[in-house]
């Protein structure tokens, strides 16, 4: 993933700690969170995940006019070639805070591959582990957080 | 309210019930609002005929940012230094899930103190969803 221009927005902030089920009025109230320790609104610990938003190449976000894997008339609008029924999941995500975030931050972000692994599971088969580490870095070129992510192709679904 | 050092012990617990009966729709925002559009959590018949799983569920960063809620209701706001969870359990819709934190250590470092924090969500079932860990400034 490469992300050159993520500004981070009040509204944006406000929407995810909606879907998040997060009242807390420091994400919705400028002059409630200016009363607060940080002095002002700041993004809930998981909202650096909407960086994807602001991936051109983000695989899991429909393309304008170009054909999705999500069902219209058919289950799927792309037909897959070979694969055994499973999927990629997310297996793990860590994050590092150097700072939080605020509305008018404009960040950007880096990743470059971590180590590969493999393991049979009980109710997954083979599965193949990828690790991402993600750089997010603020408008003065500043560290801001340090991610590191970890996701999982399945040989066929979860077993429930 | 900020944490104190001096008052808390190895051992201690906050937790939270972090969603009561999980809705489709609440799933649907985070698609929205992350921009993590992947089917396989908003789309019955794509999840169902295609993925093969029971019926769409929940994304694994939903879990984690109603993990971090609790997190950031009993740490406070802006003092989180590390959060970091692994997925072991889908979460689907009707899911219930409390949140816990398990004091693991209290330390200081550079003349600032630090709490070191075990994290497990569980379902109705009691079953994990979402293991990990945190680390947050806290108080002399």
């Amino acid at each position: 993933m490469a992300v050159d221009r993520f500004p981070v927005e009040a509204g944006h902030i406000m929407l995810f700690a909606r879907a998040v089920g997060d009242p807390n009025q420091i994400y919705y109230d400028e002059a409630y969170a200016k009363t607060t320790e940080p002095g002002g609104t700041i993004a809930p610990p998981t909202f650096v995940q909407a960086s994807a938003q602001f991936d051109p190449d983000y695989g899991l976000r429909p393309k304008i006019g170009q054909p999705w894997f999500g069902s219209g008339r058919e289950a799927t609008g792309v037909q897959r070639t070979g694969g055994g029924g499973g999927s990629g999941l997310h297996a793990e995500q860590h994050y590092e805070y150097h700072r939080h975030l605020r509305p008018g931050d404009v960040l950007t972000a880096t990743s470059r591959p971590g180590e590969t692994w493999e393991r049979e599971g009980r109710r997954a088969g083979k599965m193949t582990f990828r690790e991402t580490i993600t750089e997010y870095r603020d408008q003065n070129g500043e560290l801001v957080i340090t991610a590191r992510s970890v996701g999982v192709q399945t040989s066929r679904p979860v077993e429930q | 309210m900020p944490l104190k050092a001096s008052e808390l012990a190895v051992g201690q617990v906050h937790e939270e019930v972090v969603v009561d009966n999980l809705t489709r729709t609440q799933i649907v925002q985070y698609a929205g609002a992350s921009g993590d559009y992947n089917p396989l959590h908003t789309d019955e018949t794509y999840s169902k005929e295609v993925a093969g799983y029971p019926t769409a569920f929940a994304h694994g960063m939903l879990s984690m940012g109603l993990t971090g809620k609790m997190l950031t209701n009993w740490v406070g706001d802006g003092r989180l230094t590390k959060f970091g969870v692994r997925f072991s359990r889908q979460v689907w819709p009707g899911d219930t899930l409390t949140a816990k934190a398990t004091v693991e250590a209290v330390r200081e470092e550079g003349g600032q103190h630090f709490v070191d924090l075990a994290l497990s969500t569980v379902n109705q079932k009691g079953e994990e969803v979402v293991v990990g860990s945190a680390s947050a400034r806290v108080d002399g």
